[in-house]
């Protein structure tokens, strides 16, 4: 489904070029549910972004399904997120003044899908969430845990080939956290490759697979997951 | 472009901060209407001073008899000059004229002006200006001719006693206009009305006034062949041109009334096409320092709204950031700005539009039309231009920061605010 070979990263910091990823080998087959951890600095939201498409690698190749993603325009790159990739945030990053429902229809806005029909779909996901009686309301009148679903929602809409997870559960109080990591691995169950990056434990340990990163390299996996 | 979605997140962008859509507006608005209102007032002023030269042809020079100061050919100081029906026959070959007329104002004594005669129709007698010309009078004074017609060769020839009177003359005697054919006494000299007129500079001192041939009041009035004023029209000369021409009549009138071309006292001269020359200067001054206002008024409006679209853009980094993650192409994310920005300003600058108009045509109604300021206008062509000018503007104020904000990478700018 995805696959990075030897992919290096740079940041320009004042005068001298911060190396972020080196030579970061990856693969993810489909329907995998694969955790990234790492201590802050270990590149592992680098890593996010450059697998969302929201930012770009210096060398190597990603392969995201049968598609090359590299050098891509703006308006390519943009139109690849939003077919292949659903988001989900730590911030949530809903839009304050859209209703929920307004909210899950957005990526549908951006592939020109007619207004009743993209709120009908995303009524769908928000049902799918458990949140059908919410969508009217906008994300100020929910809970963490019901704005994370509503973009979770918003993430599956456009039947994406991977969902990205940037700490999920890093805005939510343990229960809550349980309860949406526990929809994702109902949505891995259906068969979408889900990554998250977090830096808990419990919550990679909902995946079936840790990918660690240290000093923007992958450590070799200790233990292969006997399950 | 104009999809129904793309207008509803517009609308609902402005929507959500009432007070700075509103504000916004207002500048633009504010500045097209200060544009649209100057424009017209400075527009007003210059009609307004503009009739003080539609009574009479701008291109014409006046040309009256005066009193020699220096000594010519023998001839001492002091001596009058007064024109006569041969002064006229010569002009008529002078080339570059137009439109020559003499004036003869009957018992004027050879006074240049002072024409009054009392006019009588039955019982009632008024005093009425009597003007006594040629047929190219027509011509000097922009005499409309209403009803019947103006005086002709042939009145000058058979010395006619035909006239041709004003419209509140015509009212005066008989409370109509409708005086064809009819007759009243001049001085005690029985005149037949053969037309009416009315005046483009609309004076009522140029209307209470009857006209009749020259050779007919010279013979009733003992004029002799006298003329009190010789007029003329110039064609489309400029300043330069008539100065040469004016020369050339000069040397004519001073040949034949034996007096020094260059005195400057022998005749007197009222060159109407210098003193419009000037005026136009003043009113082109005028107009020029009324529209820099605008415009001003106009670029205020314009950095007004570029410095809105600027704080709305920055203001919107994050939402701009999240779109962009959904996969909302930089196209898309510049246009819907763009669009929000040229609605604004086309929108309110419309408003302003109309309010200046609405207010000009207030003021036009309310302030009867005088000789300082005519009917305050804007050519619809200016005011469209503006807001062509405001809406171009208001989408390079929406362009700039809506292409840096599709610039900036979406990781960015979601961690902003956050």
């Amino acid at each position: 489904m995805l696959r990075l070979s030897k992919i290096n990263k740079y940041y320009a910091v004042g005068s001298h070029r911060l190396h972020v990823l080196r030579d970061v080998d990856l693969e993810v087959e489909g329907g995998e549910m694969v955790a990234i951890m790492g201590a802050s600095g270990s590149g592992k939201s680098t890593l996010l972004n450059i697998l969302g498409i929201l930012d770009r690698y210096d060398a190597g190749e990603y392969w995201l399904g049968d598609t090359l993603i590299r050098d891509l325009g703006e308006g390519q790159a943009a139109r690849y997120r939003n077919q292949f990739i659903g988001f989900v945030f730590q911030s949530f990053n809903l839009l304050p003044f859209k209703t929920a429902v307004e909210n899950v229809a957005l990526p549908l806005y951006y592939q020109g899908v007619p207004r009743r029909q993209r709120n009908r779909t995303a009524l769908q996901y928000l049902d799918k969430v458990g949140l059908a009686d919410w969508a009217d309301h906008r994300p100020a009148e929910m809970s963490g845990g019901q704005k994370q679903r509503v973009a979770i929602a918003r993430a599956l809409i456009t039947k994406p080939r991977i969902v990205l997870a940037d700490e999920p559960t890093g805005a939510l109080d343990s229960k809550t956290s349980e309860e949406v990591m526990e929809l994702f691995a109902e949505i891995n169950r259906t068969g979408m490759t889900v990554i998250l990056v977090t830096h808990e434990a419990d919550v990679a340990a909902k995946a079936q697979r840790t990918i660690r990163l240290r000093d923007g390299k992958v450590e070799p996996e200790l233990v292969a997951r006997a399950s | 472009m104009f999809s129904l979605d793309r207008w509803q997140e517009v609308l609902s962008t402005l929507a959500r901060a009432p007070l700075r859509s509103i504000l916004t507006s207002l500048a633009v608005a504010w500045g097209i209407f200060m544009l649209v209102v100057l424009l017209g007032f400075g527009h007003g002023l210059r009609k307004g001073a503009e009739s003080q030269f539609a009574d009479d042809a701008a291109n014409s020079v006046w040309v009256f008899g005066g009193q020699t100061s220096q000594p010519y050919q023998g001839m001492p100081v002091g001596r009058r000059v007064t024109f006569t029906n041969t002064d006229y026959d010569n002009l008529r070959r002078v080339d570059g004229i137009e439109h020559l007329t003499g004036r003869f104002f009957p018992g004027s004594g050879g006074r240049p002006f002072g024409g009054e005669r009392p006019v009588r129709v039955g019982a009632k007698t008024q005093t009425f200006d009597v003007r006594a010309v040629h047929p190219d009078h027509l011509y000097l004074e922009k005499t409309l001719i209403t009803a019947g017609r103006f005086v002709n060769d042939a009145d000058l020839i058979e010395k006619r006693k035909v006239c041709i009177v004003g419209i509140p003359v015509a009212d005066f005697f008989w409370h109509t206009t409708d005086v064809i054919g009819r007759s009243l006494e001049i001085g005690g000299v029985a005149f037949e009305i053969v037309g009416v007129f009315n005046d483009a500079g609309g004076d009522d001192g140029e209307l209470r006034m009857i006209y009749v041939p020259v050779t007919t009041a010279q013979l009733a009035w003992n004029g002799a062949d006298r003329l009190n004023a010789l007029l003329f029209t110039v064609g489309d000369k400029d300043v330069d041109e008539t100065r040469e021409l004016l020369d050339r009549v000069k040397t004519t009138l001073a040949d034949r009334q034996r007096f020094n071309p260059e005195d400057p006292q022998a005749i007197r001269v009222r060159n109407n096409l210098e003193q419009y020359e000037s005026f136009q200067q003043i009113f082109w001054i005028i107009e020029v320092f009324v529209s820099l206002m605008g415009i001003a008024t106009l670029i205020a409006g314009i950095i007004g709204v570029a410095n809105i679209m600027l704080i709305t853009v920055k203001e919107r980094t994050r939402e701009i950031g999240i779109r962009k993650a959904l996969g909302a192409p930089p196209l898309s994310i510049v246009g819907t700005i763009m669009q929000e920005s040229i609605f604004i300003t086309a929108a309110a600058g419309y408003l302003g539009l109309v309010a200046g108009v609405g207010l000009l045509s207030l003021v036009a109604s309310v302030v009867p039309e005088n000789e300082f300021f005519g009917e305050p206008q804007i050519d619809l062509k200016v005011a469209i231009y503006a807001n062509v000018i405001l809406v171009v503007s208001g989408a390079l104020a929406g362009f700039f920061p809506a292409y840096s904000a599709a610039k900036i990478s979406p990781v960015e700018a979601m961690r902003e605010g956050t």
